[in-house]
């Protein structure tokens, strides 16, 4: 089969390899009838996290076809069209049981290695590096899905891939991310990042209540999707965000503030550089401009709400600001199988078509090219998925 | 009042007996130490415990330690000085030489100040006391030196050793180093969600005991409490071994040994107690063995990825999927294994199918 395999920093290259096959007896072998790449993929193509392998097959978002289930799986039978979760989880274990399923403990044959970077591991992730398991990912032809009988939900008739692919990872990611808010009637939501999961939390929030949403970023195609969503936007570029975001709040800040960007955050001036030299010279792993921004912009008491993904540690870190000022920092990789439901419900009557974040449909084989235009923003690229 | 019934727990647990105080929730554990025997031919000399009189020896270890950093700050500082009062000629040779010992001096110190077990650091400074006598006797030897000074230090020297001796004596007797055991000892613990019967009942279940320890081959039940048992060895070799039961408490505790003629002496034990709050089981794996090579020979593995201390905790977690999940998770990397040097592209086997 084809597969969008790594080859090292910004080589991308699609493949011929063995076709996938049953090797526990909860898997299923699923037909990849459409895949995305995710922003944090780019994490793993510009070379920012460790135990990457060459030849490593990416991809955790997409969904397809049964073709094979192993015995132990009950629920999902060849012909099955389903949509698959990021995270490998076993829904048996003390965490999978309260629903925090992406710190499954028994799905990552790893915990070692991230047990050392981490303290403790969190669940097996598909296609994202060796430190969460070293599973073969789904910018493929095929993918075995372990645990598929707790890690999918079948998708009815009727319904495009395009309206369900992202129950996968990004639109449960952004709701979480907003749900994490703990939005009151009349909260002002201010999300940082308006990339795919960015997209989806600034719409989620509107979903679980708030009043007004304020969207961060610098590109303006981006900013103009957020707009779309609803939201008010500040360029970071053109304006000062902590004066804008207070202008706005009457000097108080956003209730909540949610950090959809990550390790690898973009900003302007002198922390910016400051932060490009330390990560430059190795003696900090993740940039976190964007989170120290919303911290210092959170009102007194207020959320915030971390779903960027970071990879390690991060420095001046504002740790007085979060504890003189009561602030609440929620973070976590999505417990995607507690949403896949609920969320599909939201799709079918109508109250979201994730479908709007797509940019760039595209073939597999055009894989490379599409890291390539994700990763540097060209062409107005927002959401790619590739068809097999 | 609590400190002292917690420490009766732990002195109950060490020798095995049961604590007068009726609030122990279950019955003490056996410490492995004590299902060990007390001679093991070559190993007899290494493994024999050190049994002396009541005397505690930390305080004289604290002494001990401020005396090394006292002794190698004035050596370093000022060895013009220590020269003169040894009786030895003070040359840029001798000072350089002095300075050395005082750095080895100070780290002695250090080591004793602020290591938890203090034991092996004291033992240190015993081994110290040799190089400084050797000093002197060159020393002695030399025409240009002061053979009464000479001879005044070396009796000093040799009552620090005799303190040293002493009091490295009591801390291994108190089982500071580590108890008894010379060999490489194992230990770690996972909380598995089932309860402590079930658990015991599957590891129990000896001939199984390879579909999660992956450096086992094979366990065969040759009797009642004895087993056979082949497990991998570094470069292709393999060890055999027939172990014998030497404690069994159904839904608590496993224990076991070696029997003579082991390729690979080694001991083990599997605890099952009960979460807090219900919450699971504790399971808790010991195992101690002579690695072959010796302890350096362990450390040299570590290197090449052979750490045992992991595999313990690797075949918990695989005991856990086992229990938990119904079988062993792999990944496509980690279908020969789950060590670094194991590691494959994450990409579907081909012809090499499952393990």
């Amino acid at each position: 089969m084809k597969a969008t395999c790594w080859y090292g920093k910004r080589d991308m290259r699609v493949e011929d390899v063995p076709d996938p096959k049953i090797l526990n007896q909860r898997d299923a072998i699923v037909k990849i009838s459409s895949t995305a790449i995710c922003g944090s993929d780019l994490h793993l193509y510009n070379g920012f996290m460790p135990t990457m392998e060459r030849g490593d097959i990416l991809g955790h978002e997409f969904m397809g076809e049964v073709v094979e289930v192993g015995g132990g799986v009950k629920n999902l039978k060849a012909g099955d069209r389903v949509v698959t979760a990021f995270p490998i989880s076993c829904g048996n274990c003390f965490f999978c049981q309260q629903e925090m399923f992406s710190l499954c403990e028994n799905s990552n044959p790893n915990a070692w290695m991230a047990e050392k970077l981490f303290g403790h591991s969190p669940c097996g992730i598909f296609g994202y590096s060796h430190l969460t398991g070293g599973f073969a990912g789904g910018q493929a032809e095929y993918a075995r899905v372990p645990f598929a009988d707790v890690g999918t939900i079948k998708i009815p008739e009727g319904m495009a891939d395009e309206q369900v692919l992202f129950l996968s990872d990004i639109f449960p990611t952004g709701y979480m991310g907003a749900e994490m808010c703990d939005i009151k009637p009349g909260d002002t939501v201010a999300v940082w990042g308006c990339g795919p999961v960015g997209q989806f939390s600034i719409r989620s929030a509107f979903l679980l209540g708030a009043e007004r949403v304020v969207a961060i970023d610098r590109f303006p195609e981006r900013l103009r999707m957020a707009e779309g969503g609803g939201a008010v936007t500040i360029n970071y570029e053109e304006s000062n965000v902590y004066e804008a975001l207070m202008e706005m709040t009457g000097g108080r800040g956003p209730d909540s503030c949610i950090d959809a960007v990550g390790m690898e955050a973009h900003g302007a001036g002198a922390t910016y550089m400051y932060d490009r030299l330390k990560q430059a010279m190795m003696l900090e792993s993740d940039r976190p401009i964007a989170l120290r921004e919303a911290i210092m912009c959170c009102r007194n008491g207020g959320t915030v709400s971390v779903i960027g993904v970071y990879g390690g540690f991060i420095d001046k870190f504002p740790m007085g600001s979060v504890m003189n000022r009561s602030l609440t920092i929620k973070t976590g990789q999505c417990h995607v199988q507690r949403y896949m439901k609920p969320l599909l419900e939201r799709i079918q009557k109508g109250e979201i078509d994730p479908s709007f974040v797509i940019t760039h449909p595209m073939k597999l084989e055009d894989a490379p090219r599409g890291y390539k235009i994700f990763s540097d923003k060209e062409d107005d690229c927002i959401k790619i998925v590739l068809k097999p | 009042m609590a400190t002292g019934t917690k420490r009766q727990k732990a002195a109950a647990r060490r020798v095995g007996e049961q604590a007068d105080d009726g609030h122990l929730t279950h019955r003490p554990l056996a410490r492995l130490g004590e299902l060990l025997p007390r001679s093991r031919g070559a190993n007899e000399g290494a493994a024999r415990r050190v049994r002396s009189a009541e005397g505690n020896g930390e305080a004289l270890a604290r002494g001990l330690g401020w005396f090394s950093i006292g002794l190698g700050l004035a050596e370093v500082a000022a060895p013009r000085a220590i020269a003169k009062i040894v009786g030895v000629r003070g040359g840029d040779d001798n000072n350089l030489l002095i300075r050395a010992l005082g750095l080895r001096e100070m780290a002695h110190g250090v080591a004793i100040l602020t290591r938890r077990r203090p034991a092996a650091a004291v033992w240190s400074r015993v081994a110290g006391d040799a190089i400084d006598l050797a000093c002197l006797g060159a020393a002695y030897a030399s025409p240009d030196s002061d053979k009464r000074r000479v001879t005044f230090a070396t009796v000093n020297v040799l009552a620090v050793a005799a303190l040293d001796v002493l009091c490295a004596r009591q801390l291994s007797a108190r089982g500071d180093d580590g108890g008894e055991w010379a060999g490489a000892r194992l230990t770690n613990s996972l909380v598995i969600n089932r309860a402590p019967e079930e658990l015991y009942q599957r590891w129990r279940d000896f001939e199984s005991l390879p579909a999660f320890m992956h450096h086992l081959e094979s366990v065969r039940v040759t009797g009642e409490a004895r087993s056979h048992w082949v497990a991998k060895a570094p470069a292709g070799a393999s060890v055999e071994w027939d172990a014998e039961i030497t404690e069994d408490r159904p839904g608590e505790l496993i224990a076991w040994r070696s029997l003579e003629g082991a390729d690979v002496y080694n001991a083990g034990l599997v605890r099952f107690e009960p979460a807090a709050g219900n919450r699971g089981t504790i399971v808790t794996v010991e195992i101690k063995y002579d690695p072959p090579g010796g302890l350096i020979g362990a450390d040299i593995a570590k290197l090449f990825g052979e750490d045992p201390s992991q595999q313990v905790k690797a075949d918990l977690r695989r005991f856990k999927q086992l229990v938990e999940t119904g079988e062993v998770v792999v990944s496509d990397a980690t279908l020969r294994g789950t060590g670094l040097t194991e590691q494959r592209p994450a990409q579907p086997a081909g012809g090499e199918g499952g393990r």
